[in-house]
């Protein structure tokens, strides 16, 4: 049997596999870094051989640099990062009063940029903008994720989770027929994972580079080839709500490292 | 946006000790062999040469290909003779030329 059509046969099956609809128990999540070989687990751990470093490193210096008509710092305003941003990731997509919705970490960068350095936003996967966001996140680091928590997010979680629930694409699957009903088997060799959300933006082997989660899903979108929404769509701000809120209490790896 | 390296070399060691350098220097690593959506060649960019010298005198050289992954991490082992600085050049397409420097205090 040719790979394709093996990998073919498998789709098909995990598509006639009813939705058990069983959420992972708190005691049974995983991140996805337990499902790596040592090689990538170890490369991970070192900050000296941990790529995603190197985009935590360019964000320092932005988290710097004095820009925009108001020509102000990100550090102007919330000094040392250290202290100021110690546990901020953990807690996003958070709510935004003035959008009366979830804003997820590179929007709230954006949203600081265009509001209070008067700065134009930086473009979605663009460099500077994962090496903020993960200079962020950064120091949240070891954090217990908590997001979610706001009750103006409840309508929000619940539309994600709908999402996550919903079969779609020419393959009919829905994240949860794999993420929730099969993360312990493989597909084509690869370990499927829980889907836990805990070290974005991080650094994909695949990729060769810092990537989103917003980048991630559209990945798995493709994959199950249906219409990906685009990059900063309020449905893939919802679903990362609900994959964050989901993963409450795990802690943060931010900047993590995938195969 | 310039290149960033991160280097790790031990700040301390016994004399005649065996030591680990460690760098990673970002770069796209460019192969030279992908289109784009027009059918274009993306030109290639990549490091192509990576040196390593101990108080001027180089104890490791390696040359780079288009096969070899973004952000080039090497990983090699010298023996501690004297305190003095690392050295670090990478040399590639497009004029790119960057160094990094780490100290060693030998006992």
């Amino acid at each position: 049997m040719t790979p394709a059509r093996a990998i073919a046969i498998v789709i098909l099956l995990l598509a006639a596999i009813p939705l058990r609809g069983a959420e992972i128990p708190t005691a049974a999540r995983r991140s996805g870094y337990s499902f790596m070989t040592p090689d990538s687990k170890a490369m991970q751990d070192d900050d000296t051989a941990n790529p995603g470093m190197l985009w935590v490193l360019d964000g320092k210096a932005l988290w710097e640099q004095k820009l925009g008509a108001a020509d102000k710092s990100c550090a102007d305003c919330h000094g040392d990062a250290r202290s100021s941003m110690k546990g901020v990731a953990a807690r996003y997509p958070a709510f935004d009063s003035a959008l009366r919705g979830p804003v997820d970490l590179e929007q709230r960068i954006n949203l600081c940029r265009t509001r209070h350095q008067q700065a134009t936003a930086l473009g979605s996967e663009s460099h500077d903008l994962l090496a903020l966001t993960a200079f962020v996140a950064n120091q949240s680091r070891g954090m217990p994720i908590a997001a979610g928590r706001d009750p103006q997010l409840e309508p929000f979680i619940a539309r994600g989770r709908a999402l996550f629930m919903q079969r779609q694409g020419q393959l009919n699957l829905a994240c949860a027929n794999c993420h929730d009903d099969n993360w312990d088997k493989h597909l084509a060799g690869s370990p499927i994972t829980q889907g836990q959300p805990t070290g974005y933006p991080l650094y994909r082997l695949e990729w060769q580079s810092l990537g989103s989660l917003q980048r991630r899903l559209r990945g798995c979108m493709i994959g199950i080839r249906a219409q990906a929404y685009d990059f900063g769509a309020p449905e893939l701000v919802e679903l990362e709500l609900y994959l964050m809120s989901r993963a409450q209490g795990m802690p943060l790896e931010t900047p993590a490292v995938r195969p | 946006m310039t290149a960033s390296a991160l280097i790790n070399v031990p700040a301390k060691a016994r004399r005649g000790d065996t030591i680990e350098i460690r760098t990673m220097m970002s770069h796209i690593m460019e192969t030279g062999y992908r289109r784009t959506a027009a059918g274009d060649i993306v030109p290639r960019n990549i490091i192509t040469s990576f040196a390593c010298r101990y108080n001027g005198r180089e104890i490791f050289r390696a040359d780079l290909f288009p096969a070899i992954a973004a952000n080039p991490f090497f990983s090699f082992f010298t023996v501690a003779t004297e305190s003095g600085k690392f050295e670090f050049e990478w040399v590639g397409d497009n004029g790119f030329s960057e160094t990094a420097s780490a100290s060693i205090t030998v006992e």
